[in-house]
């Protein structure tokens, strides 16, 4: 072997070995590895994508290793949704059929991850028109339906494959007169349930014993002493030292959401369970809205996001949180158009004092709505934090949010109205979906039907 | 001579023994026959679909408390509470997110929701044969996606005038003029083999 061979052998087996060695570092030891990530991930994964362990929690194992891991974050939200397609219909043996045209057994049947190419907005990796395929006959049993396109079902506002809780007919029968009613409110929280749900599980502290820590103490502002003497933490006795100072005495400059979660356990949940929180969720560092697909403001992008981020840290004003926090960070064209929208006027109102807060719409109205939740066997009125669980499909909104003040007619066709979404609802829906009109003309035949048996 | 004998001798012994034995295993299985099996996890389902509707619905319904309200949509009601035909199905939902040993659905030939109207032809024919057989029961064995099920079919009879009024008001049922005591349907348990 002459020596140039032999030095050439020798580079090729010092490059191998220092690629094995980079990417095997990575693989084992790094929590995110950017370099095995076979494709891009859909708007609901991808702040956790470079994390693979999140979803292939074993290296070795088949799809139902897979299935768990999408349990293990949408179980719930399938249990609330009243899913329409749950697994058990398609585990029956007398299914194998449709199973063996579409395996609705496991998520990722149509849900394939990894393959930006075939991703529909609700995550979707099939062909639109997907419903086709079992409900080839659809017309025989409806001959309204004669004629529909397939790929409408799911994308017109009258079907969704999971949540049909504000679509089911009898629903769509039981609000077919409402008319939008005179008094539009949301429900109210109310401080004492939350002491109901969450135990007491901090020291009170005396208002003129709760600035009395001595780390706390040498970290004085006035402003802060100042907010915080007006907030509710103050008149539950939740002092300097309760958030700020840890279990080994020393001072928390920034207390992370943990510390929160404490006490607001439920809320914390559900923020770490959406997209604001889900990167914390997995261990990974908070997100910033300047990884986000959608446009941020450009004072945002190094910001990250912790319950801080959106609640005033020492007031505990939530209006903050309602509006302005949002506005501060979304740039799209939906946030943009809010502050000129009839929505957007009576939060003005309100902030002027002219309108009571339930009677006001803000971002967190529709997204991070006020909703009745069953904790330890009582019912409860508490803010959803996850602000993705009514987003996708959207209809998931109408219930928990849109029928507060609108009737069930309306909320269908605004949301359905893809314009009126992006001007933030300015004018009113210019399409009509004619869900409840088609119940209404079965219940008529139905009824004339059963007259004529009489 | 000698030793050929004693050596067709040994191998009638082994292959005599072998034979035996396969045709003991095969003649006295293990554990319980299918159709003891279907026939006491139906009676587990009836007994509990009756007490619930006898000591539940009839009891705190509209027709003696009135305390709650048995709705198709009792999810939407805050009296609602599921009919006694829907409890059994969520029984049978929990079941399945249990175990896959064993499958069970409540089915009719007139159903209310097509999706529960009988699909296979073995639940075709056994649906056909409660009716047709009062007080018998339908057992045969089908195959469905390459598996064997032993699958045996139980009539499902109106036991009181709320079964037979929802039916026959609903606007989604193809027939309206059941009675009680009539079959309006039947229980299908399947165990694969």
């Amino acid at each position: 072997m002459t020596s140039k061979k032999a030095i050439w052998w020798l580079l090729y087996l010092l490059g191998t070995l220092l690629l094995a060695g980079y990417l095997g570092y990575q693989l084992v030891a790094e929590p995110l590895k950017e370099d095995f990530l076979i494709g891009e991930t859909s708007h609901g994964h991808y702040q956790i994508e470079l994390s693979c362990g999140a979803c292939h929690v074993e290296p070795f194992g088949g799809t139902e290793i897979l299935q768990n891991a999408c349990l293990d974050c949408h179980q719930e939200e399938l249990k609330t949704s009243m899913d329409s397609h749950p697994k058990t219909k398609f585990t029956d043996p007398r299914n194998a059929d449709l199973v063996s045209i579409l395996d609705a057994r496991y998520c990722v049947t149509c849900h394939v991850e990894h393959n930006p190419d075939v991703m529909h907005p609700m995550g979707v990796s099939l062909q639109t028109d997907y419903c086709v395929q079992c409900h080839q006959d659809i017309a025989e049993e409806r001959p309204s339906h004669e004629g529909m396109a397939f790929d409408s079902c799911a994308s017109a506002g009258c079907h969704n494959y999971h949540d049909n809780t504000a679509l089911y007919e009898n629903f769509l029968l039981k609000h077919k007169e409402d008319t939008n009613p005179a008094k539009r409110a949301q429900p109210k929280t109310m401080l004492a349930d939350f002491f109901e749900y969450m135990p007491q599980k901090w020291e009170k502290i005396e208002a003129v014993a709760a600035y009395s820590n001595k780390l706390a103490k040498e970290h004085h502002s006035d402003q802060i002493h100042g907010d915080w003497s007006q907030s509710k933490h103050a008149q539950q006795g939740v002092a300097c030292e309760t958030c700020h100072v840890n279990e080994e005495s020393a001072w928390v400059e920034k207390p992370s959401y943990e510390v929160c979660s404490s006490c607001h356990t439920e809320e914390s949940k559900g923020f770490l369970s959406g997209k604001h929180g889900m990167r914390l969720a997995q261990g990974l560092s908070p997100l910033r809205p300047g990884d986000a697909r959608l446009p941020m403001t450009d004072t945002s992008h190094d910001l990250e996001l912790q319950c801080s981020s959106c609640h005033n840290a020492h007031s505990t004003d939530t209006r903050h949180a309602a509006v302005e926090a949002c506005l501060g960070c979304h740039a799209d064209e939906h946030s943009l158009a809010f502050e000129q929208s009839p929505h957007g006027e009576l939060w003005e109102k309100s902030v002027n004092g002219e309108l009571p807060p339930e009677e006001a719409v803000s971002c967190a109205s529709c997204h991070l709505p006020r909703i009745e939740k069953e904790i330890a066997g009582q019912k409860f009125i508490r803010v959803e934090h996850n602000q993705n669980a009514t987003l996708r499909p959207n209809e998931k909104m109408i219930r928990s949010s849109c029928m507060n003040c609108h009737s069930l007619a309306f909320s269908i066709d605004a949301l359905a109205d893809p314009l009126l979404i992006n001007n933030n609802f300015s004018h009113a829906p210019s399409h009509h979906i004619e869900s409840i009109d088609m119940a209404v003309e079965r219940e008529i035949e139905a009824n004339a039907k059963k007259g004529g048996n009489d | 001579m000698k030793q050929t004998k004693m050596k067709l001798f040994a191998a009638t012994a082994i292959a005599s023994t072998l034979f035996l034995n396969g045709c003991s295993e095969e003649s006295a299985p293990k554990g319980i026959a299918p159709q003891v099996f279907t026939d006491s996890v139906f009676a587990v389902m009836k007994a509990d679909r009756t007490n619930y509707t006898k000591l539940i619905v009839q009891r705190l319904g509209p027709n003696k408390g009135d305390f709650i309200k048995p709705d198709e949509h009792w999810e939407d009601l805050d009296n609602g509470a599921p009919l006694p035909a829907q409890m059994f199905r969520f029984g049978a939902e929990g079941v399945a997110e249990m175990t896959s040993d064993f499958t069970y659905s409540l089915q009719s030939i007139w159903p209310i929701n097509s999706q529960n109207a009988p699909k296979t032809p073995m639940e075709k024919e056994g649906l056909q044969y409660v009716v047709d057989n009062p007080g018998k029961n339908f057992y045969g064995e089908e195959t469905l996606g390459g598996k064997t099920y032993y699958t045996a079919v139980y009539a499902d009879v109106a036991v009181s005038p709320a079964c037979t009024t929802c039916h026959n008001d609903h606007k989604d049922s193809p027939k309206t003029d059941f009675k009680i005591g009539d079959v309006m349907g039947g229980v299908v348990v399947r165990v694969p083999l």
